[in-house]
C-alpha cells in the first residue's frame, strides 16, 4: 500500500501485506478494477468492523476510483456499516410473512434483553446492535435472525434468552 | 418445514430429491448420485443443440417472470465476437420466497452443474453467481462446492465466480444485478438494449435464476419429453416448481409439485392449513409483488403460470404467503408498501415518491387519521406507479395495494370509520 496519500498520520492502511494479496486474487475475477468494489468493501469491513470515510478513501485509491464514487456505492447498500456497531450485529426480519408470525415480539425481546434499547442503537457495553431488516429470505422459518454471520431460524421470544447468553 | 423431511406423497420430487442429504453436498456424493453426467453430455453437444433441448422441454424462468429459458439462451449472438457472460441470480429477496436458499444449501452442485451447462449453451467463458449478502450459509456451502468442482476440473475452460451482494432487494432485478457486479449502485438499466445484446460489462449476457438452472441437468439426462410431460393443467407450463409456503399455516416450508397443482391441496393437505381454530382469509401466491387472492380465489387456483393469472394474480417466484382470519390486511399491506419504499433505488420519481407516499397514507389510515378520499388517492397513486418506470418495483408496490383495496375494502373502511376491523392480532 502506497503511503503517498494522506489518510492522517495515525491511519493504518487495511490493504497491506496479506490483505493486499487477497485483493489481488479478487481483482483477477473481473475485467475491470471497479467491479472489485463490493468484494473490496467486504474485506475492509471484515478487517476494520465498519466502513469509515478514511477506509472509503483508501478503497478508492487501491481501485482507482474517487472517494465520492465509493461513498455513493457504500450508501446504496444496507450491509456496509457507516458507523461502528456492537460486537454482535443482529439483523431481525420484520417483513410481512415474519410479522404475521410474531417477528415484532422477537425484536422487542432482543432489544430489552441485550440492553440495546432502540433499533439501530448500540448497547452501553458495546456488545449489541439490533436492527430491523427487510426480508431475509427464510420466511418459512419465521423469524430468521442473523447474528453476525450466523443465520438462526425459527426464533421466538422464548429462544431469545438462550441467544443472548450464547453471544454475550 | 426444515430438512431432512419425508416428502408428502403428492409432491413430485425432482429438484428437492436430495434435500436433507448432507452427502449430496460434496462433489463425490453428487457424482455418486449421478451428478455431472448431464454436464458431460452437454459438453459433447453443440451449444445450439443444448439450447434446443431446453427449448423443447418448455422450461420457463423460475425467478418470477416465467420467460422461456431456451428462447432466452437463443437470443445470444450466433457469431461470437466479444466475451459472453452468464449471471446466476441467487439474490433471492422477494418476501415469501426461500426456495433458492434451499437449493444452494442442499444441492450446491446441482446449481453449479446447471450453471456450467448454461454457460456452454450460450458460449460464455465466465459465469458469476450473485448471492445476496445475508445468505451466509448458502455462500459457505456453494464456495466449498465450487472449490471441489474446480479441483475436479469439471468446468473445463468455463470459469465460475461468486459475487456477494450487500443488502439491496433491487439487485435481484437483472440489470441492477449486472450493475452491482460491475461495482456500481444497483440501479436498474433502461431496456433496450437487452442483456443478450449489451449486458454485463456491455457484453452479451444471459441471466438465469437458481431454480431454473438447477432444473437443467435433469432435463438433459431425462429428456425434454419427460420434462414436458410433467404438466397437470396447461401445456404452456411444464416441469416441477418449488413453492415456498409461509405465514399462517401449520407446516410452512418448501414443497415441490408438478405445474398445474391445486393451490388448495398445497395449503391444506401439505401445509396443514391455517393454525387450529383459524380460517384462511387471503393468500399471495407468487411473492409479495403479485396481487392478493381471496379465500375463494385461492381455493380455486391452479399453480401454473396461466392458472394463477386466470385468478387475477401471478405465479411469480412461487412464494406463497398465507393470511388467516386474524391477519389485519390493512396493516399487512402497509408493511409491504414499507418494504418497497425501503427498497426503491430512487431513480424513477413515480417509484421513489410513490412508494413512500403510499406507505405514509397507509400509516395514516392505520393511525385512525385516514380521510374518506384516501382509498381513491391510493388507487390513483397506484395507477401512476404502474407501467411507468424503468423496472417493476413500483408496480410491485401497487399490486398488493390495488388488490387489497378491491378485495378487503371493508377493512380499510372500518379504519376510516374509526374502528379497528380485526380485534385480534397474531402475537
Amino acid at each position: 500500500m502506497t503511503q503517498s496519500v494522506s489518510h492522517g498520520e495515525d491511519y493504518q492502511p487495511v490493504f497491506d501485506g496479506k490483505i493486499m494479496d487477497e485483493l489481488q486474487t479478487v481483482l483477477q475475477r473481473y475485467p475491470t478494477k471497479q467491479a472489485a468494489l463490493l468484494p473490496t468493501l467486504w474485506i475492509a469491513q471484515r478487517e476494520h468492523g465498519w466502513i469509515s470515510d478514511r477506509i472509503m478513501a483508501e478503497v478508492a485509491e487501491v481501485l482507482g476510483l474517487t472517494p465520492a464514487y465509493v461513498k455513493g456505492v457504500v450508501t446504496f447498500y444496507t450491509m456496509y456499516h457507516q458507523h461502528p456497531v456492537g460486537k454482535n450485529f443482529v439483523q431481525v426480519c420484520t417483513t410481512s410473512p415474519c410479522n404475521i408470525c410474531g417477528a415484532e415480539a422477537v425484536m422487542k425481546a432482543l432489544l430489552e434483553q441485550t440492553g440495546a434499547q432502540d433499533a439501530g442503537a448500540t448497547s452501553a457495553d458495546g456488545k449489541w446492535t439490533i436492527v430491523e431488516v427487510e426480508c431475509l429470505g427464510a420466511c418459512g422459518f419465521a423469524t430468521p435472525v442473523l447474528v453476525n454471520d450466523d443465520f438462526l431460524e425459527s426464533v421466538t421470544p422464548e429462544k431469545v434468552p438462550e441467544i443472548v447468553k450464547k453471544y454475550r | 418445514m426444515g430438512y431432512p423431511h419425508k416428502p408428502h406423497p403428492k409432491e413430485t420430487v425432482v429438484l428437492s430429491q436430495h434435500f436433507g442429504d448432507v452427502e449430496a453436498r460434496t462433489h463425490k456424493g453428487w457424482v455418486k448420485r449421478g451428478g455431472y453426467e448431464a454436464l458431460a453430455q452437454a459438453l459433447k453437444l453443440e451449444p445450439a443443440a443444448v439450447t434446443d433441448v431446453v427449448k423443447e422441454s418448455g422450461l420457463r424462468g423460475r425467478g418470477g417472470a416465467g420467460f422461456p429459458t431456451g428462447l432466452k439462451w437463443s437470443f445470444m449472438p450466433k457469431e461470437k465476437k466479444r466475451p459472453h457472460y452468464l449471471c446466476v441470480n441467487a439474490d433471492e429477496s422477494e418476501p415469501g420466497t426461500f426456495k433458492d436458499r434451499e437449493i444452494m444449501r442442499w444441492t450446491p452442485h446441482a446449481l453449479l452443474e446447471g450453471t456450467a451447462i448454461a454457460a456452454h449453451a450460450i458460449r460464455a467463458e465466465v459465469a458469476y453467481i450473485y448471492i445476496r449478502g445475508e445468505f451466509t450459509e448458502p455462500w459457505t456451502i456453494i464456495e466449498r462446492a465450487l472449490a471441489e468442482a474446480n479441483a475436479a476440473g469439471v468446468f473445463g475452460t468455463i470459469k465460475v465466480y461468486l459475487h456477494r451482494g450487500a443488502g439491496a432487494y433491487i439487485c435481484g432485478e437483472e440489470t441492477a444485478l449486472m450493475n452491482s457486479i460491475e461495482g456500481k449502485r444497483g440501479n436498474p438499466r433502461i431496456k433496450p438494449p437487452f442483456p443478450a445484446a449489451a449486458g454485463l460489462f456491455g457484453m452479451p449476457t444471459t441471466i438465469n435464476n437458481v431454480e431454473t438452472l438447477a432444473a437443467v441437468p435433469h432435463i438433459l439426462t431425462r429428456g425434454a419429453a419427460w420434462y414436458k410431460g410433467l404438466c397437470l393443467s396447461n401445456p404452456k407450463s411444464t416441469g416441477t416448481k418449488l413453492f415456498s409456503v409461509c405465514g399462517n399455516v401449520q407446516r410452512p416450508g418448501n414443497y415441490e409439485v408438478t405445474m398445474g397443482f391445486p393451490l388448495k391441496d398445497l395449503l391444506y393437505d401439505m401445509c396443514g392449513g391455517p393454525p387450529a381454530g383459524r380460517t384462511l382469509k387471503a393468500c399471495i401466491p407468487g411473492g409479495s409483488s403479485v396481487p392478493i387472492l381471496t379465500r375463494e380465489e385461492t381455493e380455486a387456483c391452479l399453480l401454473d403460470y396461466e392458472g394463477v393469472v386466470e385468478k387475477g394474480s401471478m405465479l411469480g417466484s412461487g412464494g406463497v404467503i398465507v393470511f388467516d382470519d386474524s391477519a389485519d390486511m390493512v396493516y399487512q399491506i402497509m408493511r409491504l408498501a414499507r418494504f418497497y419504499a425501503h427498497e426503491s433505488c430512487a431513480q424513477c420519481t413515480q417509484c421513489r415518491e410513490g412508494t413512500a407516499w403510499t406507505t405514509k397514507i397507509m400509516e395514516r389510515i392505520l393511525a385512525g387519521q385516514g380521510k374518506t378520499k384516501d382509498l381513491d388517492l391510493l388507487l390513483d397513486l397506484s395507477e401512476n406507479m404502474t407501467g411507468k418506470t424503468i423496472c417493476v418495483l413500483s408496480d410491485s408496490c401497487a399490486a398488493p395495494v390495488v388488490s387489497g383495496i378491491k378485495k378487503f375494502r371493508g377493512e380499510f373502511e372500518a379504519y376510516l370509520a374509526g374502528k379497528r376491523p380485526v380485534p385480534v392480532m397474531v402475537s
